[in-house]
């Protein structure tokens, strides 16, 4: 089965975040296809690679980054949630005359379309948020 | 392509938090679509749609008026759960005058807004493919 | 085969589990996970009103955010099914849509 997911809340603060991770790993060592992940309102902070969490606790960021690199995961942080939030990757930095970017391996930045898109495509859409 | 219910829950009041604000601006990118789109609002929710909603003096961006827009997109099945509404001692002539034009009977200005019970909204619910909250 | 429901808050600090068991239909299934999961234990104020649920719903809840949280099986009510992640998965698939009770 196909499956979209849908992470409305950041890393940390909820536990939305690592509750879809572990759901998504689940589904996928059962053989179910993740047709995306998309991350949407405070989620989008999950997309960023400037997190330094405590060596004794999890990094959701490069989790999610890991998982997708093993299973080719396509992990879509919407544009107009990540600008509000200052989440960028080099092509929206240049575009906004920012000095940096700041978006993590694996993930990428495209618009709510894509949401829409995974909630027609897939059979069920899920969603974690707080 | 096959349509799909889509089903946008919303529970959660203006302002206080982004929640209503992002929903929104997902149904209207959703609109595009050509999607079978409906808007539930409980709870909470209900607040959303106060006439009336000033923001000037908290500095915040005023988007009921969006609401308003809803009906341009063919989104105008605006499902209000009655006992939400009656819990906060609101009546329909308490939210906005939402509507839209009836394309299939000569243009014809309707309200979007439909106030259902529990009962009604639970079977509206049941029969949606994708059901989106935030 | 009807609707799943999440719930992730604790009934004792949001309406989610009441604004549910309002709105979802009978046949349907309620799982309980993060916060949501003190909601499946023996003894407290929701206990009865979410017993009285199971006659018209199925309910689960998710172990790993019990353990988490200090719940052994022996403190969650009869009749409600501890399912890990995978359960999570199964039941997702089994159900013909979802809805999260946010």
């Amino acid at each position: 089965m196909k499956f979209g997911i849908l992470v409305n809340e950041g890393p940390y603060n909820h536990q939305a975040s690592d509750t879809a991770y572990q759901f998504t790993k689940a589904a996928l060592e059962k053989g179910h296809e993740i047709f995306r992940v998309f991350f949407y309102n405070d989620g989008v902070n999950n997309g960023t690679r400037f997190g330094v969490p405590p060596q004794d606790d999890r990094n959701i960021t490069k989790l999610w980054s890991e998982l997708a690199e093993k299973h080719n995961l396509d992990l879509v942080v919407c544009v107009a949630a990540a600008q509000r939030r200052g989440i960028l990757d080099a092509d929206e930095a240049k575009r906004h005359g920012k000095d940096g970017d700041n978006i993590a391996p694996g993930f990428r930045i495209s618009g709510l379309g894509q949401l829409i898109e995974a909630g027609i495509q897939a059979d069920r859409l899920v969603v974690f948020g707080d | 392509m096959s349509v799909k219910k889509f089903m946008y829950v919303n529970r959660k009041a203006p302002y206080g938090t982004i929640y209503a604000l992002e929903s929104l601006e997902v149904v209207l990118i959703g609109a595009a679509f050509e999607q079978d789109v409906s808007l539930a609002f409980v709870d909470d929710g209900v607040y959303q749609l106060m006439k009336g909603q000033d923001t000037s003096e908290v500095g915040m961006k005023n988007f009921s008026p969006t609401y308003n827009a809803l009906g341009d997109y063919d989104v105008n099945k605006l499902y209000v759960e009655k006992e939400s509404l009656e819990e906060r001692g609101l009546t329909v002539d308490d939210l906005m005058p939402l509507t839209y034009e009836d394309e299939n009977d000569d243009y014809k200005e309707k309200p979007s807004i439909r106030v259902v019970t529990s009962e009604e909204l639970s079977a509206i619910m049941d029969e949606q493919d994708v059901v989106l909250s935030f | 085969m009807a609707m799943l429901h999440t719930i992730n808050k604790s009934p004792f600090e949001r309406n989610s589990l009441d604004s549910c068991l309002r709105l979802a239909r009978d046949g349907g299934s309620v799982l309980l996970i993060e916060d949501g999961v003190y909601a499946a234990t023996k003894g407290t104020k929701v206990a009865d009103k979410v017993t009285a649920a199971m006659g018209r719903m199925k309910f689960y809840v998710l172990g790993p955010d019990m353990k988490a949280r200090g719940i052994s099986e022996d403190k969650i009510l009869d009749g409600i099914q501890v399912v890990d992640y995978g359960g999570f998965v199964d039941l997702v698939a089994e159900h013909d849509n979802v809805q999260s009770w946010l």
